[in-house]
């Protein structure tokens, strides 16, 4: 049934009674056209363009818990474009502009909310960097302005912009059609989207290993739910790439972390933007049920365990406290982590495996929330065609190997 | 909070310490006669295991000496640690350092 206002009105005459689930439930089939692993907003976004984009509908996408119960499910919701390389800023611009259509797309309110982010300048070396950020963004043709201190201090009133504050605010950067969505309605609308399609939506089913043919390309996958042929798979699965890729008997250049978030108490309408301060590494955004919702650094070490330790969680609070003093006797209503897939450039892996057949999306790290529909977009194209996406050429695993790196951590200095 | 072992220091804070990955790592040689695929792999690939890792560590804070610890990523439990030239400890029955 599609989503309008005269359905639900109409549904609220027979107490909202109509409703369908908003996907199936199927048993997996013996074998599909493609398998995407991994039923993030990767892995369904695939899914769905494959289908949508190209026709192919006999399609699953295998996910070993429930959807969305990876970092799609886990992250702050920043959407933005503000990177400094031209390869990076043209792959994420074309993210954003999905975004802005993608309720309509998708018929699914994902509450896109284009609230603006401002990164801040604390010293005159972060002026110099957000200046160059500014003229970096701008050569790209991504919208970007900067702020003086005043005009940060009208639009974020509760941010200590006095000449004492122990974060001094000397400027910032503003990229207006930047902001947050609803993350579940990201997730939920590309799997209704990609179920209407055709594609089966496999819940609780892990995929254990590869079968491979006698020319060593993939030919299904072992899964906890017996095995499923295909040719063709996709593999979307954030911090568990590693793990893939071992079992097709290959390794990554993917470090898995530990990021954090926070969730505060709800308050009152206090923030209509979202914030980074690149010095301290924290930003934060106000959700629409009033949850300040506060993210960081990265739990320096590898890990798996899904939980951060306290140092990290000390140095976040801590700074919000500092940066924001009406906000230090908040409390927090929830804390956790996901297990983000960092590489040295910081850059995603699109494309290509060692193994025939097989093909990645992985290593958005910290920041592939935004990159949702650019991803699904870009494995839907490599996985139909057999042919990287023009907007993924860049970001194939061979740069490791050619050294021609896209180091964003170093070129736009931003953490998420 | 992660309590770690300094061979030198004895045990401290993580908050000490800062981890510099993957440890054990062997740099082909020699220079002139490696490929760009092996010299790609030496410089990037990561074993990432969930499970115990064999990790290099440095006591920043501290002696700032480096060593190597054996932690499992998934429980974080420290394993072992040890001087950076030694081979990691093998496993006792009860799954404990030696
Ligand atoms: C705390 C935090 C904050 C973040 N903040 C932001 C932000 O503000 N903005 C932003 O753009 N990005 C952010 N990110 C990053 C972003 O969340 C991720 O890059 C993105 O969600 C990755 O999506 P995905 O679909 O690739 O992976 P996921 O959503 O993690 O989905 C992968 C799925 O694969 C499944 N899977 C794993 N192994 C198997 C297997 N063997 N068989 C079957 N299924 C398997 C998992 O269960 C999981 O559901 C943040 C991440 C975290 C953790
Ligand atoms: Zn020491």
């Amino acid at each position: 049934m599609r989503y309008s206002a005269w359905n639900v009105f109409k549904e609220g005459l027979k107490e909202q009674r109509g409703w369908k689930p908003a996907w199936r439930s199927p048993d997996p089939q013996q074998s599909y056209d493609v398998i995407v692993i991994g039923g993030g907003g990767h892995g369904l976004a695939t899914a769905y363009y494959l289908a949508k984009s190209f026709g192919i509908t006999r399609v699953a996408v295998l996910e070993k818990g429930w959807i969305g119960g990876g970092n799609s499910g886990r992250n702050t919701t920043a959407i933005r474009s503000n990177y400094y390389y031209r390869a990076s800023a043209r792959m994420y611009e074309h993210s954003l502009k999905l975004y802005e259509g993608l309720s309509k797309e998708l018929n699914y309110n994902v509450m896109f909310s284009q609230r603006g982010m401002i990164s801040l300048a604390h010293s005159l070396h972060d002026l110099e960097l957000v200046n160059r950020q500014m003229n970096a963004m701008r050569l790209n043709g991504v919208d970007a302005e900067t702020l003086s201190p005043a005009e940060i201090g009208r639009r974020v009133p509760i941010l200590d912009i006095s000449p004492a504050a122990r974060f001094p605010v000397l400027g910032g950067l503003i990229q207006k059609r930047a902001g947050t969505a609803r993350h579940d309605a990201v997730v939920w609308g590309y799997a209704r989207a990609a179920d209407a399609l055709g594609v089966d939506i496999i819940q609780n089913c892990e995929v254990t290993g590869f079968q491979r043919g006698p020319d060593g390309a993939v030919t299904g996958v072992e899964t906890s739910r017996g095995r499923i042929a295909s040719r063709k798979i996709g593999v979307a699965v954030a911090g568990h790439s590693s793990r893939l890729a071992e079992m097709a008997g290959f390794r990554l250049p993917i470090t898995s972390y530990a990021l954090q978030a926070f969730v505060s108490e709800p308050l009152k309408p206090v923030l209509d933007t979202v914030i980074l301060s690149p010095a301290t590494g924290v930003y934060m955004s106000q959700s629409d049920k009033g949850g300040l919702v506060i993210g960081g650094g990265l739990d320096l070490y590898p890990s798996y365990a899904q939980r951060g330790n306290m140092p990290v969680m000390s140095n976040v609070l801590g700074a919000v406290a500092a940066q924001y003093p009406s906000l230090g006797r908040v409390r927090l209503l929830r804390h956790w982590a996901g297990i983000v897939d960092v590489v040295p450039d910081s850059s995603p892996i699109i494309g290509a495996s060692p193994v025939p057949g097989l093909f990645l999306d992985c290593a958005w790290g910290t920041g592939g929330f935004k990159a949702i529909p650019v991803g699904g977009t870009m494995l839907a194209h490599q996985l139909a065609t057999l042919n990287p996406h023009p907007l993924a050429k860049p970001f194939s695993l061979d740069r490791f190997t050619t050294g021609a790196l896209i180091d964003e951590a170093a070129g736009s200095g931003i953490a998420h | 909070m992660l309590q770690i072992s300094c061979p030198w220091c004895g045990p401290r804070d993580e908050l000490e310490f800062r981890c510099g990955g993957q440890s054990h790592i062997i740099r082909p040689d020699p220079p002139e006669a490696i490929d760009d695929v092996s010299w790609g792999k030496y410089l990037s690939e990561k074993i990432n295991p969930r499970g115990e890792h064999l990790e290099r560590w440095q006591h920043n804070a501290g002696c700032r000496r480096w060593f190597n610890v054996a932690r499992d990523t998934v429980t974080h439990r420290i394993r072992a640690t040890y001087h950076m030239t030694e081979a990691a400890p093998a496993f006792s029955a009860d799954g404990v350092a030696p």
